[in-house]
């Protein structure tokens, strides 16, 4: 890690004036859980690190009539154990759960969730956000079983946000703050495939700070479904998040997206239109995952991630119909 | 001479007991301080610099800017220009600084130029090895043609399993200290008795001027015996600084890339029995890759080594990948695995229970009944009859299954002295030149010496993790429970009777009439005619008892013995829509010897069990062959199983009066051996279908279970 | 050490404050002009650290003064400088929770904190939890239930372990294998440290 100088402010006014036009002036440290992981790996360089955990109007969860507001430092284990999350949100708190790590659940935060960088392993080896050698990526020749089964590329990663899926899929809007001004972008916006190097995944810019995130008060039935290699700690290879407006037994509307398996969070939009009039049943379920992967460009070792991905949206439909999944 | 050997089973009061672990209070307390604890007054870090690349040709380094920054006191070059570098990772040069950061920063000033060469690294396909091919040459018994024309069913199929690193916690290291012409050495080692002799040969010094030390260590499962090359450069950098203390360890990325890794292994393997199951002829073509020096051929067919006809080859591949070191039962799980896959793909295709398949052909090994009783235990605790079915007749998404491994080892001690001082004021210590690597060897001499001398524990001060006691072997090998113990019960004993000698004018007898059982010396048959322990060393007056005791291999004396063999068996979960495998029970059926403390025995079971799972299930080095670098030189994407993903672990030790006659016998290695091959055939029988690959991640089992593979 | 006001130019540092408000980037130039001036009042001044700086930590009760870059990790210093090696050091990525402490009544990842942002915080370590008059039932029941073998999990374990049951006092056999998944082991003490877990939540139930 290269030294780097430090502040702790305790006013978000004061925190926006110290970040910088580039993610190499300064750069926002929260729970840490990647940021110092990062740095230790000269992966990012910051000349100054702006640690918001002080500032309290960032913290905290509330209810209103527009939906429910989720303070940016909140932690994944203050979300899980919020009621309203619980009971309105199961999907996001399921999505808590899948990060079975206590200590990460105690200081991951909801935006560090967001803002966090890919876990792909040409990036982490020091090759570059997109893993290029001599202008080429090295991802689709090289051990792509972790990555992208949706895109064109370049960006071959996968998203490694945890709640990002189920935030798109309930509609979420982030709120982002600079010295001149707030801006609020859909969650489903907020992910972007960069073109290249160094560009980022996130629509933050480097002055700006996400302070919270709110979702729409609208009733729904959601899930989150993941597949795993472990049940200890262990990052997803596909997950889906389904949130559905019912009328009766049957769906009005329906979001499925899907997670760890693209750039950003993949929305399935047609998948989710041939949900509308329909009542879930496991064929309904089984079609939808099928229609969800219909777009999906393998690479040479990571085809088997279109059948998580196919099951997992199957799987966390029928969850949130409150039918047994397996 | 007095008898060394081990007392009746009847008349044991401490050897067989579940004793807790000596120094359990220090580790679950964090007083225990392992090498990498050591912070002593002017400590230096040192930090390594590694090459990027797998192959390359170092042309020039300048140190410059680097020796002149913050708090460094020195920098050294390892790979001088010139120098051939066969896999990334490789030590380049190594700088030392009054803090681990301005280490840190003084390496990242180090410029190298590199000429880059072309690298491999990857092994899996045969066919594209080219030049980094080294046949080992055909091996023929019997006659294989006859054997398969015999054959009224054959089998073929093909099984791989990866190279996997040893990802010890405490990282590959030590602090070391120049001090005048002597070398104060506190590495983390399995070797504390001859790890000196390493290290002063590569500084030209003399061996006894190295002191070496260590307490505890943090795991080393085979890597952890020589005095590795930061070492020896820390050493170097100790010096120059003025003789200041340097402390180097491996940061976890090195760790995983030049610590030492398990050899990967792939076989074509093709088999043929009767229809009765008998078999009759096996033929392997077998592959396998330790890094740069290749691979040596796992001993294959494992276990069931006199099938009569045979035909063997094996390839050994160079890649410029980091170097193999000992693997826990180096080679052994990987033949076990070859071979129990084999044995159950052609059960399958028998229409046979593989337990009735194995048990048919037993004769082939070298202890069929030893096996036979263990099969039938292992299956009656994992309820085989209730459980299994043949192959693939589950249904549904979820399906369950069952399946077995076999183990074989030797584990006879290796040589070690000991000595026992019994003082006069009755206090005992035991010296002796070996370590604990966290099996309980403490506790075992404990326990040896308490029970040799009537006394309890407590009053027994086991000194080891010292190369001014005694000298003993190093730790691999399952050798170290058995010579460590034997020598152990020989000096306790030769001390005894020089006690005897002592007061048994006192009492009237002569010394062979003495004998010492609880707390007391008395004699045999006259329990009222005796004293306390306490006043018998008394009589020693003011000179300590200092007796040595020693395990020659060659003469073992009947305390120790080689050949523990063992059977697993486990039930698994496949979830054949996602190809996740759960581990729902692994049972272990472990042959032994007598068995000092069955608590820290059962340990060393149940921790290889674990270890076999995640074998089984997750763990994989992942070789970039691109860039040439290990890509999971992590603990995130190296993955070890976690708490939640071991299932239910059972351990059975055959704890017999006829196993306790063999004498001690290591068990570190053998019930490190079957697991993995017992997991993979459980999912083979759950899904019916063999995934040729471990581990048995949801890309390899969904490859197998529908077709969808690499494309490489 | 130095506590700088942040409108201050850093020597060495390379690093203005104007650089950054104007989006130009980093640059060592003259910062005397009124602009600066007019933008320093407009924001709040906060306090920017940078090099060696001095700070309290509360570990166990008891304060540690030490001084530090910002950049070293709460484990770093607490191995390093304070001498407190229960805390072990092993992915350094926060992954196998071998450096396990409590921040505040929760488990965190030492390896992961900043040492510098763990001011004012308290902070237990496994020293703490096991070295005092009345350790928790939780130290002894590792050893009883051979829950170690090389023993470097071992402290991180026990430390995940006592927050685990200060947060669930009785929990069933599946809650302990999901409160201890942030935490690795290499030999395979997962069976024993699953028992001891239990135990010491009997020994709680029971009064120490």
């Amino acid at each position: 890690m290269l030294n780097f100088e430090y502040a702790s402010p305790s006013s978000l006014k004061e925190a926006t004036a110290l970040l910088g036009a580039s993610w190499a002036d300064a750069q926002v440290l929260a729970g840490g859980t990647d940021l110092i992981s990062l740095m230790k790996d000269y992966i990012e360089s910051p000349k100054r690190v702006v640690n918001i955990k002080n500032i309290k109007e960032l913290g905290g969860i509330s209810s209103s009539k527009g939906g429910l507001r989720i303070g940016a430092l909140v932690t994944f284990d203050e979300l899980a154990a919020n009621a309203a999350v619980r009971t309105q949100f199961p999907s996001l708190a399921s999505a808590v759960r899948g990060v079975t790590s206590p200590q990460i659940r105690n200081m991951g935060t909801v935006g560090g969730d967001l803002c966090q960088r890919p876990r792909c392993w040409y990036y982490r080896t020091g090759n570059g956000l997109l893993g290029m050698k001599d202008g080429k990526s090295l991802v689709p020749t090289g051990e792509n079983r972790y990555h992208a089964i949706f895109g064109e590329g370049p960006a071959y990663f996968v998203s490694p946000s945890s709640l990002g899926p189920a935030l798109i899929a309930l509609g979420a809007k982030a709120k982002l703050v600079s010295t001149t001004g707030t801006r609020e972008v859909d969650i489903a916006k907020f992910f972007v495939a960069p073109a290249n190097d160094t560009s980022r995944e996130i629509a933050l810019a480097p002055n700006e700070i996400l302070t919270e995130i709110v979702i729409p008060a609208a009733a729904t039935k959601n899930a989150t479904y993941e597949v795993r290699e472990k049940d200890a700690l262990d990052w997803p290879l596909a997950t889906a998040s389904v949130a559905l407006k019912m009328k009766g037994d049957a769906v009005e509307s329906a979001q499925v997206v899907l997670g760890h398996v693209a750039a950003t969070p993949y929305v399935a939009t047609q998948a989710a239109e041939m949900l509308a009039g329909k009542t879930i049943t496991e064929d309904v379920a089984e079609a939808v995952g099928k229609a969800a992967v219909a777009g999906a460009k393998p690479l040479s070792d990571n085809a088997y991630k279109v059948q998580l991905a196919k099951v997992a949206v199957k799987r966390a439909l029928l969850e949130a119909a409150g039918k047994k999944a397996v | 001479m007095p008898s060394y050997s081990w007392p009746e089973p009847e008349k044991r009061k401490i050897i067989g007991q579940r004793i807790s672990r000596l120094d359990g209070l220090d580790k679950s307390s964090g007083r225990a301080k392992y090498p990498s604890d050591r912070n002593p007054q002017g400590l230096l870090y040192a930090v390594l610099l590694t090459s990027p690349h797998a192959h390359a040709k170092v042309r020039s380094i300048d140190t410059s800017a680097a020796e002149k920054m913050k708090g460094v006191t020195g920098v050294r070059v390892i790979s001088k220009p010139g120098t051939e570098i066969q896999w990334a990772g490789t030590e380049v040069a190594i700088v030392a600084a009054t803090s681990e950061p301005l280490a840190r920063d003084a390496v990242r000033a180090i410029k190298v130029d590199y000429e880059v060469l072309p690298h491999f690294v990857r092994e899996e396909d045969l066919s594209k090895v080219g030049a980094r091919a080294k046949p080992a040459g055909e091996q023929i018994t019997g006659d294989p043609e006859a054997g398969f024309k015999d054959a009224e069913v054959t089998s073929e199929g093909t099984y791989a399993i990866p190279v996997i690193t040893h990802c010890c916690l405490e990282p590959h290291g030590a602090v070391i200290q120049w001090e005048g012409d002597k070398v104060n050495y506190w590495p983390s080692t399995q070797a504390v008795s001859t790890v000196a002799n390493e290290l002063a040969r590569n500084l030209e010094i003399p061996a006894t001027n190295v002191r070496v030390q260590m307490e505890h260590m943090g795991g080393g499962f085979g890597s952890k015996f020589p005095a590795d090359r930061w070492h020896i450069e820390s050493a170097h950098l100790s010096k120059a600084s003025g003789g200041k203390p340097v402390k180097v360890f491996l940061d976890r990325a090195s760790e995983l890339t030049i610590a030492g890794v398990r050899p990967s292994h792939f076989a074509k393997i093709k088999m043929g029995a009767k229809k009765d199951g008998t078999i009759t002829a096996w033929q392997s073509e077998s592959w396998s890759t330790g890094g740069f020096a290749g691979g040596g051929m796992a001993p294959l067919p494992y276990v069931f080594n006199k099938i009569p006809n045979f035909r063997l080859n094996h390839t050994a591949v160079s890649l410029n990948t980091g170097p193999i070191r000992a693997w826990r039962a180096p080679n052994h799980p990987q033949a076990s695995f070859l071979t129990c896959s084999a044995f159950e793909d052609l059960a399958a295709k028998l229409n046979m229970d593989p337990i009735t398949f194995f048990e048919k052909n037993l004769q082939f090994t070298p202890r069929p009944d030893i096996y036979k009783r263990q099969l039938a235990k292992g299956a009656e605790m994992i309820d085989w009859k209730k459980n299994w079915h043949p192959r693939g007749q589950g249904s549904g998404v979820i399906r369950r299954g069952l399946g077995l491994g076999i183990n074989s080892w030797g584990g006879a001690g290796h040589a070690s002295k000991a000595r026992t001082i019994i003082h006069p004021d009755g206090s005992v210590e035991l010296e002796i030149g070996t370590q604990d690597l966290g099996v309980g060897t403490r506790t075992v001499l404990a326990m040896i010496a308490a029970e040799s001398f009537g006394l309890p524990m407590s009053m027994i001060k086991v000194k080891l993790g010292d190369n001014q006691y005694p000298v003993s072997g190093p730790s691999g090998g399952s050798t170290t429970v058995g010579g460590v113990s034997s020598s152990t019960r020989k000096a306790t004993i030769n001390a005894l009777t020089k006690l005897f000698e002592a007061i048994a004018p006192s009492l009237n007898t002569t010394p062979d009439q003495l004998e010492a059982i609880d707390g007391r010396i008395r004699v045999i048959g006259n329990p009222d005619k005796g004293m306390s322990w306490k006043q018998a060393c008394q009589k020693l007056g003011v000179t300590p008892i200092n007796e040595m005791g020693e395990n020659d291999p060659k003469k073992p004396e009947g305390l120790n013995t080689a050949g523990a063999a063992g059977v697993q068996m486990a039930d698994v979960t496949v979830d054949t829509e996602t190809g996740r495998v759960k581990l729902n029970r692994l049972v272990a059926v472990q042959d032994c010897g007598l068995i000092v403390n069955p608590k820290t025995a059962e340990s060393q079971v149940l921790g290889a069990c674990i270890m076999s799972v995640c074998a089984a299930l997750t763990e994989e080095r992942v070789m970039d062959p691109q860039t040439g670098r290990v890509l999971n030189a992590d603990m995130e994407f190296y993955k070890l199983a976690g708490i939640s993903d071991i299932g239910e672990i059972l351990v059975h030790m055959d704890i017999t009066p006829e196993n306790d006659k063999r004498g001690i016998i290591g068990l570190g290695e053998p019930c490190a051996i079957g697991g993995i091959a017992a997991i993979a055939n459980a999912v083979a029988n759950a899904t019916g279908v063999r995934v040729p690959q471990v581990p048995l991640i949801p890309k390899n089992v969904l490859a197998a279970l529908h077709g969808q593979g690499r494309n490489a | 050490m130095s506590i700088k006001d942040p409108e201050a130019k850093k020597p060495g540092s390379g690093f203005s404050r104007r650089g950054f408000l104007q989006g130009v980037g980093v640059g060592g130039g003259a910062l005397s002009t009124g602009v600066l001036e007019n933008e320093a009042q407009a924001q709040t001044p906060a306090n920017v650290i940078s090099g060696e700086t001095a700070i309290t930590l509360q570990i166990n009760g008891k304060p540690y003064k030490t001084t530090v870059e910002p950049r070293r990790t709460l484990l770093d210093v607490m191995r390093d400088q304070l001498d407190l090696t229960a805390a072990k050091r092993v992915c350094d990525r926060g992954t196998c929770g071998a450096c396990t402490v409590i921040v505040d009544n929760k488990a965190m990842y030492s390896c992961t904190v900043l040492a510098i942002d763990a001011q004012g915080k308290k902070i237990e370590t496994l020293e703490g939890i096991a070295q005092g008059r009345n350790p928790h039932p939780i130290v002894n029941a590792f050893v009883a239930n051979d829950a170690q073998q090389c023993g470097y999990c071992t402290p991180g374990f026990v430390v995940a372990s006592k927050a685990f049951l200060d947060r669930n006092p009785s929990p069933t056999f599946d809650q302990v294998k999901e409160g201890l998944g942030g935490n690795l082991c290499r030999c395979g003490t997962y069976v024993g440290i699953r028992k001891a877990v239990l135990e010491a939540s009997a020994k709680l139930k029971g009064g120490r």
